[in-house]
C-alpha cells in the first residue's frame, strides 16, 4: 500500500524578464507561458531600467490578466536600482492591491506592514535579516544567487519557523552585479540618457569575451550577468530536503515552456537528475551550465551530479 | 557645525589600514578615521591589514586624545550560521567605545540597534542605499545617523537627497572607484570562490597572476580569467574584473567595458559638495601606504581649511597620487558619465 507523501514537491516559478525584448515578443512570451508552462508564480515588471518600463506598460494589464486567468499567481517586481525621480515613481506606482516583490530597500517604504516578497537583489544572507524582513511583512524570499548550500540550509530552517517561504534560482544566467552606468550604452559609445535603447538588440544580453577570446560575462544595461547558465537541476533533491519549495527560472529567449516542463518533471520525480541535465543540454543553449555557488565554489564552476 | 559663506565645515574621514596608518592619518589632520578588524567582518579583509581588538583599543586612545573620532567598519554580510563573528565585532565596538560602527547588513544593523542602542550607526556604502526611501528605511528601522552614499549620484542629486532624509551624508571624494554598486557585486566570487559580500575581499591577491611573454607583454589574470594585457612599458594596473579590457560584438577592438583604471578625485567639486549638505568627506584607501595616506590627508586638510577661510584651493598635488595618474569625477559632475 502506498503511503501518502507529506512533503510537497514544490513550485516552479518564473522570474521577471531581465532583458529588453520587443514589447510584442514580451507579450507573446507571457501569453505562451500562461497557456502552456507548468509554473505556479510569474514575476512581472521591468527591474533593470526605468526607461524601458513604458515600452511594456501597454501590455502589462492584459498579460497579468491572461496569467491570472490561467491560474498563475502574478507578483510585480520592483526596480533593482532606484536613484532618479523616474525610478522612484515606478516603485511607488505599484498598486496597493497587488503582491509585490522588492528588489531594493526603496520599496520597503511602501510595503512595510503588508505581505510582500523579497527579491534576490536584496541581501538576505542570514537568519537575523530574515527575521527583520518577516517582521516587516515579507512572506517569500528569493535568495541571492551567491549563497552556498550550507547557508541556504540554515536559512530554510529559520524561514520555516517564521512562516516565510524561500525561493532559489535554479536556471538561467546569474545576476552578478549592478552599476550606475549603462554598459550597453557604453559599448555603443553612448550614455544612459542617450542610449536609444541599444539593449533591444541582445535578447539574452551582450556577451563580453576576454582578451583570449573566451566568453566571460553578459551585459544587460546597468546589469552584469554570467555568460554561463545556472543549472541546479542536479541539486533539486537536496533543496527539497532543506525545505525549499519554490524554484525560480530566469527567462531567456530559449524555449522556456520546455525548461519549465523539464524542471516540473524533475521536481515530481518523473525524471532523474542525470536525464534532467541531459534534457537541458539538448536545448543547445549558447553557453555551458554552471552550479559552483551552491557548492561553495567559484560560481563559474560546474560540479557534475554524483551517479547513483 | 559652523557656517562659513554657505559652507558647512565637513568632517574629513580618512582610511586607517593599520595602527601606524591610523596615527599617520590623525597626525595629518583627519577629523575621523575608519578601520576594520582582522577578519571577514569588513570589506577590506586583506592579509597584513586591519586591527586586533587590543590595537583598536590603543588606537582609540590615541585618536581621542587628539580629538579625532574612530569609526569601525563592520560592513560585510554574514552568511547564515556565521553571524557570531559579526556579533562579536559589534559587541567589541560598543565595549571599547568607538564613535560609530559602519554597517551594511540588515541583520547586523538590527543586532546593533537592539543590543547597543547607545552605539551610533552609520550606513555603509555597501548597503547601496541610493534613494530617500531606502535611506529613510534604515533610519527608521535601526536609527542610522549617517549614510555613506553610493558613488552613483550627481552633486545636484545629493543636494536634493539631503533635503529628503533625516540623517547626515558622507560622500567619497578621493581614491579607488568601484564601478559596480557596492554590496551588490558577485563578480569576484564568480571567478575565485571568494565573496566580496561575505568574505570582504574584492579580487583577492591569492587569485591574481601576472604572466610575461618573450616580448615582455604582461598578462594579468584573476583565477583563470584574463583581465588585461599590457605591452612592454605600459603601466599595469591591479587586475579587478570591473577595470579589465574585453571584446564584444559592438566594438572593433578590446575596450574597458566597465571603466578605465582611474581614480576618483572630487577636489574641484568640494565647494559644491559642501554646499549640497555633505557632512563628511571620505577618502578611500585602507590598503594604501602610510606615505600615501599622509600626502592625501594633508592635502585635503589644507583644501578644506582653505575653503572654509575663503581661499583658493591648490589642486595639482593630488593628481600625482591618483591611480595611473588618471582621475575622474565619476558620476558626481554630470549624468553623462552614466
Amino acid at each position: 500500500m502506498a503511503i501518502a507523501q507529506t512533503a510537497p514537491a514544490g513550485d516552479v516559478t518564473l522570474g521577471p524578464v531581465l532583458f529588453n525584448w520587443t514589447p510584442e515578443a514580451w507579450r507573446d512570451f507571457y501569453f505562451r507561458i500562461a497557456d502552456e508552462a507548468p509554473v505556479e508564480t510569474v514575476y512581472l515588471g521591468e527591474i533593470i531600467c526605468s526607461k524601458r518600463a513604458p515600452l511594456f506598460a501597454p501590455h502589462l494589464e492584459v498579460v497579468a490578466t491572461r496569467l491570472a486567468t490561467a491560474g498563475k499567481t502574478v507578483v510585480f517586481s520592483t526596480l533593482t536600482e532606484v536613484m532618479s525621480k523616474l525610478d522612484r515613481k515606478l516603485v511607488e506606482s505599484l498598486s496597493d492591491g497587488d503582491m509585490v516583490e522588492a528588489n531594493d530597500a526603496s520599496a520597503f517604504s511602501f510595503l512595510h506592514g503588508r505581505p510582500h516578497h523579497i527579491g534576490p537583489f536584496i541581501n538576505v544572507y542570514n537568519e537575523r535579516t530574515l527575521v527583520v524582513l518577516a517582521r516587516g511583512g515579507a512572506c517569500n524570499v528569493c535568495l541571492p544567487v551567491e549563497l552556498p548550500a550550507t547557508a541556504i540550509r540554515t536559512l530554510a530552517a529559520e524561514a520555516q519557523k517564521l512562516n516565510v517561504t524561500l525561493e532559489v534560482q535554479v536556471f538561467g544566467r546569474l545576476p552578478l552585479a549592478l552599476s550606475a552606468r549603462c554598459y550597453h550604452a557604453r559599448a555603443h559609445g553612448r550614455t544612459k540618457d542617450s542610449c536609444q535603447f541599444v539593449c533591444e538588440n541582445d535578447p539574452d544580453g551582450l556577451v563580453l569575451r576576454t582578451l583570449e577570446n573566451k566568453p566571460f560575462l553578459t551585459v544587460n544595461g546597468i546589469q552584469t550577468l554570467s555568460f554561463e547558465y545556472l543549472d541546479l537541476s542536479g541539486d533539486l533533491a537536496t533543496l527539497q530536503d532543506m525545505g525549499i519549495r519554490r524554484f525560480r527560472l530566469s527567462p531567456h529567449s530559449c524555449d522556456m515552456v520546455a525548461v519549465a516542463t523539464i524542471f516540473r518533471d524533475a521536481l515530481d520525480g518523473r525524471v532523474d537528475a542525470q536525464d534532467t541535465h541531459a534534457r537541458l543540454e539538448a536545448l543547445k543553449l549558447e553557453a555551458p551550465f554552471v552550479n559552483g555557488f551552491f557548492h561553495g565554489k567559484a560560481g563559474k564552476h560546474w560540479q557534475a551530479a554524483a551517479r547513483h | 557645525m559652523t557656517e562659513t559663506s554657505g559652507y558647512q565645515r565637513p568632517e574629513l574621514v580618512c582610511p586607517a589600514g593599520t595602527p601606524a596608518g591610523l596615527r599617520t592619518a590623525v597626525d595629518a589632520g583627519a577629523d575621523a578615521v575608519y578601520c576594520g578588524l582582522q577578519n571577514e567582518t569588513n570589506a577590506r579583509n586583506f592579509p597584513g591589514l586591519n586591527f586586533t581588538p587590543a590595537e583598536l583599543e590603543q588606537s582609540l586612545a590615541y585618536a581621542h586624545a587628539r580629538g579625532a573620532n574612530v569609526l569601525l567598519a563592520v560592513n560585510t554580510f554574514p552568511p547564515a550560521g556565521r553571524f557570531e563573528l559579526w556579533r562579536e565585532a559589534i559587541d567589541l565596538a560598543a565595549r571599547l567605545g568607538v564613535d560609530a560602527v559602519i554597517v551594511a547588513d540588515i541583520g547586523v544593523a538590527d543586532y546593533a540597534a537592539q543590543t547597543h542602542p547607545e552605539l551610533r550607526l552609520h550606513l555603509s556604502v555597501q548597503a547601496g542605499a541610493s534613494s530617500p526611501e531606502a535611506i529613510r528605511y534604515y533610519c527608521r528601522e535601526f536609527g542610522v545617523k549617517r549614510v555613506v552614499l553610493p558613488r552613483m549620484l550627481t552633486v545636484a542629486e545629493i543636494a536634493a537627497l539631503h533635503r529628503q532624509i533625516p540623517c547626515e551624508i558622507e560622500a567619497f571624494i578621493f581614491g579607488n572607484i568601484g564601478m559596480m554598486a557596492e554590496g551588490r557585486c558577485s563578480l569576484t566570487n564568480y571567478v575565485t570562490g571568494v565573496s566580496t559580500n561575505m568574505d570582504g575581499v574584492c579580487s583577492p591577491a591569492a587569485s591574481v597572476h601576472y604572466e610575461q611573454d618573450a616580448r615582455h607583454t604582461l598578462t594579468t589574470r584573476l583565477g583563470p580569467v584574463v583581465i588585461d594585457r599590457f605591452i612592454c612599458g605600459e603601466s599595469a594596473g591591479y587586475p579587478t574584473i570591473c577595470k579589465g579590457r574585453y571584446l564584444c560584438s559592438a566594438k572593433k577592438d578590446a575596450y574597458y567595458a566597465f571603466e578605465e583604471p582611474v581614480s576618483l578625485n572630487l577636489t574641484a567639486l568640494l565647494p559644491d559638495l559642501m554646499r549640497a549638505g555633505v557632512t563628511a568627506l571620505k577618502i578611500e584607501g585602507r590598503q594604501r601606504s602610510r606615505a600615501y595616506v599622509k600626502d592625501v590627508v594633508s592635502a585635503f586638510r589644507v583644501a578644506v581649511d582653505d575653503l572654509m577661510a575663503g581661499r583658493d584651493v591648490p589642486l595639482a598635488g593630488l593628481l600625482a597620487l591618483t591611480e595611473g595618474r588618471r582621475e575622474t569625477e565619476g558620476t558626481f559632475r554630470s549624468k553623462r558619465w552614466r
